[in-house]
């Protein structure tokens, strides 16, 4: 700074007008961003055009890249094996989400009993949360246990205790996925009955009073107040959970890899299995980059569908 | 555990009301049934984890099942606690999860101050570019992610764990919404006397706003203390291992049968979080019903 001072360039230029009225701001505050902006560069834009550029190259480690067009797209949605394999987890991954509104409308039942003032909701509400704060890893592995196939499993022994017969929930191809789904409801319900009690406390008291000297029932209410009240929450809640789902891996890969006959391999986890077991590279990108538009029509499919219909104040 | 805190409902005795009506009363009673089997259903596999954890290898194994161990049996955390190092695996997660803590907390604290409280060219574009980056989910990024980290040579390195999670859009979003409510006469005031943009964020800003960065800081701890993704695909040496990827890799190599080992090593994992839970409970409900954010 002192240096600056006695140069009269650098001083006529640190007075001048345009320097105090936008230079020395602006320069201060592209400061203050660089720490993120360095991070998001190396580590979230430059992937980005990375993985679109890599989704070009036939690039299986250890060998070089090659340049390969549309090979692995093609590949993927029509090659011999790959296709398969994908298809198989573009249907898994929407299957995966059949979760999705199975918690909502639990979620929301529950947060319309847990709204109340009696003694003791304080203590259901933390027991509907616990899953929600321990590691979706341990809570797996606790579940492998639930689910184990033998007669000790928890599952079924209840099964047993009835006298139906055992199942191999996690090793029975038509069962895994619902099994997955089953636990992901139970982890996830807790963070959806927040949001469904921070917006149903937030819908003002008059309406219900009015919607009562109107003659409204429970029903009634529920329908015309708390209901539509509530659309941007409930629009908020399936918009997360979307893009939850789509991610989802810790599960995955703890609890079946995949398996059995790739019935639990959504594309986020066929991705992890072409890049870090196959170490196909180029294709792993590929279905990188297809995962990402999914996410991107998803989103905006359900801003244009839901924008009308969601109430705004 | 009556600290859980979402406003309204927080009676100190009964509703004047139930005492009244019968009809209320029945209502509640019918509540109570339902919410207490409800809860026992959602706690069960939380039961069931305990209990296996201190049974023996025959009891683990035996038909009909029991709910309370015949003995307890402490061996089995003494024998997961030294079948795979545990106390290494806590301390990479307690210093990943902090150091993360800490950088977050730092460079949201920048970034949010330069957009809540400062007039620069471009700003717009920026903020923009910010907010792209919430749009892209983990999968998308982790192949070249992981390329940069290879080239580094960052592969079993806590700055590999560390480094790719120090800028945080959600964070810097949260908090330039509080500093966009410190009255702009406090600094003005401040700035006369000469007190630096630095100097103001760090001496007036941040502790005036310290619920809100606490909530951050809670959110960062928690989403780095739990996540997996990441770590499974930097880490190969056991000694880098965080706690999640240990317990994964600790059930998986074993052939699967030791249960009740296996159970105390979850409950290990998991009985530190739900504490520390009970701890934060308010701060961190309340964080995510007015932000919805969980990360």
């Amino acid at each position: 700074m002192n240096d600056s001072e006695s140069n009269p360039i650098v001083t006529n230029f640190v007075h001048s007008g345009w320097w105090r009225r936008w230079g020395e701001e602006t320069f201060s505050a592209y400061a203050f961003l660089l720490p993120s902006i360095l991070i998001f560069i190396v580590f979230t834009f430059f992937p980005v055009i990375f993985s679109f550029i890599s989704s070009f190259l036939r690039w299986n480690l250890p060998y070089k890249a090659v340049a390969a067009g549309f090979d692995n797209y093609v590949d993927l949605v029509s090659g011999p094996v790959t296709s398969q394999v994908f298809w198989k987890s573009v249907w898994n991954t929407f299957y995966f989400m059949l979760g999705i509104p199975i918690n909502m409308i639990l979620a929301l039942i529950l947060a319309l009993l847990l709204n109340r003032k009696l003694p003791g909701v304080a203590l259901f509400r933390t027991a509907f949360f616990l899953p929600t704060i321990t590691s979706m890893a341990a809570i797996s592995v606790v579940w492998i246990w639930l689910y184990h196939p033998s007669d000790y499993g928890l599952f079924n022994s209840l099964l047993m205790e009835v006298g139906l017969p055992v199942q191999r929930w996690l090793r029975d191809p038509v069962l895994a996925m619902p099994c997955l789904i089953l636990m992901g409801v139970w982890h996830g319900i807790g963070y959806n009955i927040i949001i469904f009690l921070a917006g149903l406390q937030a819908i003002p008291r008059e309406l219900y009073e009015v919607a009562e000297i109107d003659g409204a029932g429970t029903t009634a209410k529920f329908f015309y107040v708390t209901w539509p009240q509530l659309s941007p929450t409930t629009f908020y809640i399936l918009v997360i959970g979307v893009i939850n789902s789509l991610q989802a891996f810790t599960e995955i890969d703890v609890m079946t890899q995949g398996g059995p006959l790739n019935v639990t391999t959504t594309l986020a986890y066929y991705l992890y299995q072409e890049a870090f077991k196959y170490f196909r590279i180029g294709m792993g990108s590929a279905v990188a980059v297809i995962l990402f538009f999914i996410l991107l029509i998803l989103t905006l499919l359900q801003f244009k569908v839901l924008e009308k219909k969601v109430y705004y104040e | 555990m009556s600290k859980m805190a979402i406003p309204t409902a927080q009676p100190s005795g009964f509703p004047r009301t139930l005492r009244r009506s019968p009809r209320r009363a029945v209502s509640a009673a019918v509540w109570y049934i339902v919410m207490i089997f409800a809860s026992i259903l959602v706690v069960i596999p939380f039961i069931w984890m305990i209990s296996t954890s201190f049974k023996d290898a025959t009891e683990v194994f035996s038909y009909p099942i029991t709910w309370i161990p015949k003995q307890l049996r402490w061996q089995n955390y003494i024998d997961a606690w030294h079948a795979a190092p545990f106390a290494r695996y806590f301390f990479n997660s307690g210093v990943v999860a902090f150091a993360v803590t800490l950088g977050q907390l730092i460079s949201c604290s920048l970034a949010a101050f330069a957009f809540a409280r400062m007039n620069f060219i471009g700003k717009n574009f920026m903020f923009s570019l910010f907010l792209s980056t919430t749009m892209i989910s983990t999968q998308v990024t982790l192949i070249p992610s992981y390329l940069v980290i290879k080239q580094l040579n960052w592969q079993d390195t806590y700055q590999g764990l560390i480094v790719p999670f120090l800028a945080n859009a959600f964070g810097v979003f949260m908090i330039r919404q509080a500093f966009m409510g410190l009255p702009r006469e406090l600094e003005d005031a401040a700035r006369l006397d000469g007190c630096s943009r630095l100097r103001f964020l760090w001496q007036i800003a941040i502790p005036l706003t310290r619920p809100v960065l606490g909530a951050q800081a809670l959110f960062a701890f928690m989403g780095n203390w739990n996540s997996y993704l990441w770590p499974l695909v930097v880490t190969n040496r056991q000694e880098m291992r965080t706690l999640q990827i240990g317990l994964r890799y600790f059930v998986s190599q074993e052939g699967g049968t030791q249960w009740g080992i296996y159970m105390a090593a979850a409950v290990m994992v998991t009985i530190p979080v739900i504490l520390f839970y009970f701890l934060v409970q308010k701060s961190f409900v309340e964080g995510i019903a007015t932000t919805g954010i969980k990360r």
